[in-house]
């Protein structure tokens, strides 16, 4: 700020000054507008090669060779270690599982944030203490979430049991019974995750104009009305990108199950392990195996980017469905032209899933904000 | 009222009662558009809130309570008492547990990951939205890109990376590859291309700032309120990860999530205490919370998608 206030150098002087002579200075000064921008962009793009590209291509090469987690590399096998998996039973089980625990918790999960932006999205008094409210359980660790719902939903003296007592229901198995498992697991996970996606579709809901919603009265609609004919086609990016990043977090589940019980392995008979826990069993668990290990991180890549273009063929048109069809067409350019408080800046997907260490959304995330102005 | 009774009177019955109802609808909208919620609402919201604080409550009432009280009632008590101070000392000072060691590990980790993406967020932020350069467009893209590589994927390598480096056990094995977070890059580009006018960086040039300078002096402080909302989001990223920690760390030198995975291991029967523990480590970003959390909010609904 200091240098907007340097005084101009006065007409004058600039005609008197000397020629001037390029100096070394100057040829400095060129290196610096070439090059810097390289060398500023450099960080993120060197650590990417070693953390994000290196072990993205070594999987594939660890995948097709026989990997100890003690002995190292041992020899080719081609497409063994897939072969392996895919023979599995408890590889499908825990694809089951990790898809019975997704399905549980998103679908859920978005009904109940879309209902609480809702409500935050009135002329609400003391506003900003009802949203730090809703983000609370965003602050907890997944470990302790999933440490204290599993002492609610303890099968005995479980907090969640002895309610269904007091209103003369019998107890469930929530750590025998394989269904009622997945649904206390998906109920952390909604724990989490439904204060955290209400702001961001609260935050679509804002931006919807105040005039659509007083047409809307004008035209006799009530408060429901104007929400389904409204704000739900207003805000149907947002909704697709909440369900795909969802889904992306949904399926690396690992947190939450793995502490869900004292022994971490996902049950008695794996009722609940997912697909994260299978691939941490067989990298570090009992089979130390590196190979299969890959082979299952691969697998576990295809079925995300699977279920996660099902989902967007679906939200979009299901969304698409509601009508305001014009919404489709504005903003040709959305994804790189917008300011950040503008329709394609997301929330950190990589702060979104549940359970990986840096978890990312699929491609069809970023094609989901460019694509709002197709 | 009255005057429309006289208007009606004057100019025609039918007319003005549809130029007062037209009116009257006007304003209705808007007010109806503008009018604060009733108490359903709050009511509603109320009960959201206490869903959402009750676990930790709950928590604190475990923690409190006697093994043996846990063991035979769902809710031992209803209010927490003193106990939980014991327990909390017996937490800090088993030495089976290294808390303030892994207290101090998370506040390093979380606290240097932040900064670095902080840091390399805004130089290339900074870059990409106001200096031209070959490749600038494809590159950004590149970036958005790599927030689709899913990391479990690359678990097993970086595993073997870092075994081969032999910083298995060490901090540094979670650090580094919690510095990497394209979406900074890609938010700070967002922010800064509307946050900072050409006009000032041209004029620090002119006025003969070299590249840096004008990062320093120009950039930054203009990045300020989206580099704290990133530094805020990473932070509490960083402090509840476990998967990644839980991989290459070990119990003598752990993480937060890790003392409480441990607590649950050796004292298994002992909830009281796995409780008491999991307060403990929630309780500190619960303080950061408390004091950041308006920004957290904000930061969370300026990067969303508004539609």
């Amino acid at each position: 700020m200091t240098l907007l206030n340097a005084p101009a150098p006065a007409r004058n002087d600039l005609d008197n000054r000397p020629p001037r002579r390029v100096g070394f200075s100057q040829r400095l000064g060129r290196w610096d507008v070439k090059f810097s921008p390289y060398l500023y962009i450099s960080p993120f793009f060197l650590l990417f090669a070693l953390i994000g590209a290196f072990p993205l291509v070594y999987t594939a090469y660890v995948s097709v060779h026989e990997w100890n987690l003690l002995g190292g590399q041992g020899e080719f096998v081609g497409l063994q270690n897939f072969t392996d998996v895919l023979g599995q039973p408890i590889f499908w089980k825990s694809v089951a599982n990790t898809f019975s625990i997704f399905v549980l918790s998103a679908v859920p999960q978005l009904a109940l944030a879309i209902t609480i932006a809702a409500l935050l999205d009135q002329n609400l008094r003391s506003a900003t203490f009802w949203r730090m409210g809703v983000l609370v359980p965003y602050v907890v660790a997944p470990v302790a979430v999933s440490m204290i719902f599993g002492r609610m939903f303890a099968d005995q003296y479980g907090l969640i049991n002895a309610i269904l007592g007091g209103i003369g229901f019998d107890p469930i198995g929530w750590h025998s019974d394989r269904l009622a498992s997945h649904v206390a697991i998906a109920t952390m996970v909604n724990f989490r995750w439904t204060g955290y996606n209400a702001l961001i579709l609260l935050a679509a809901m804002q931006a919807v104009p105040r005039e659509l919603y007083e047409a809307a009265v004008i035209d006799g609609a009530g408060r429901l009305r104007q929400f389904f004919s409204v704000t739900v086609p207003q805000i149907r990016s947002t909704m697709v990108f909440v369900v795909i990043t969802a889904t992306i977090g949904g399926m690396q589940i690992f947190d939450e199950v793995r502490m869900f019980d004292a022994l971490g392995m996902g049950g008695p008979s794996r009722n609940w392990m997912t697909t994260v826990l299978y691939l941490y069993d067989v990298a570090w668990g009992n089979q130390k195996n590196f190979g299969r290990a890959a082979a299952v991180a691969w697998l576990l890549f295809m079925l995300i980017v699977c279920i996660g273009l099902i989902n967007f063929y679906l939200t979009t048109r299901i969304a698409a469905a509601d009508g305001v069809r014009s919404s489709r067409r504005r903003r040709p350019k959305a994804l790189l032209a917008q300011a950040p408080t503008g329709a394609g800046a997301p929330v950190p997907p990589s702060a979104r899933p549940p359970s990986s260490p840096r978890p990312h959304p699929t491609p069809e995330t970023d094609h989901t904000h460019g694509g709002e102005g197709r | 009222m009255t005057s429309v009774g006289v208007t009606a009177q004057t100019a025609g019955k039918s007319a003005a009662r549809a130029a007062a109802r037209r009116r009257d609808r006007g304003s209705r909208a808007a007010r109806v558009a503008s009018r604060r919620p009733g108490w359903v609402t709050y009511a509603l919201l109320a009960l959201i809130l206490a869903i959402s604080i009750f676990p930790l409550y709950y928590t604190l009432l475990l923690g409190s309570s006697t093994q043996q009280e846990i063991s035979q009632r769902a809710v031992p008590q209803w209010l927490p008492d003193l106990s939980l101070f014991d327990q909390f000392a017996t937490i800090v000072t088993t030495s089976q547990i290294n808390f303030w060691k892994a207290l101090a590990n998370s506040l390093i980790i979380s606290t240097t990951a932040s900064l670095a993406v902080v840091l390399f967020s805004t130089l290339a932020g900074f870059a990409f939205a106001k200096l031209r350069f070959a490749w600038r467009r494809g590159l950004l893209v590149f970036v958005i890109a790599t927030m689709a590589v899913p990391t479990q994927l690359g678990v097993i390598p970086l595993y073997i990376l870092m075994t081969d480096l032999d910083w298995v056990g060490k901090l540094q094995a979670v650090i580094v590859p919690a510095m990497l977070c394209p979406f900074g890059v890609f938010w700070m580009t967002q922010y800064l291309s509307s946050a900072l006018p050409y006009e000032l960086v041209e004029a620090a040039r002119v006025d003969g700032a070299s590249m840096f300078r004008t990062f320093r002096s120009i950039a930054l402080p203009a990045a300020a309120p989206a580099a704290a909302m990133l530094f805020l989001f990473w932070f509490v990223m960083q402090w509840t990860m476990f998967f990644w920690p839980s991989i290459v760390l070990s119990s003598q030198n752990p993480t937060l999530p890790l003392v409480v995975e441990a607590l649950q291991g050796n004292y298994f029967t002992d909830y009281s205490l796995v409780m008491a523990g999991v307060f403990l480590i929630t309780f500190p970003l619960l303080v950061i919370f408390a004091i950041a959390g308006k920004q957290l909010v904000a930061g969370i609904m300026t990067g969303a998608v508004k539609g």
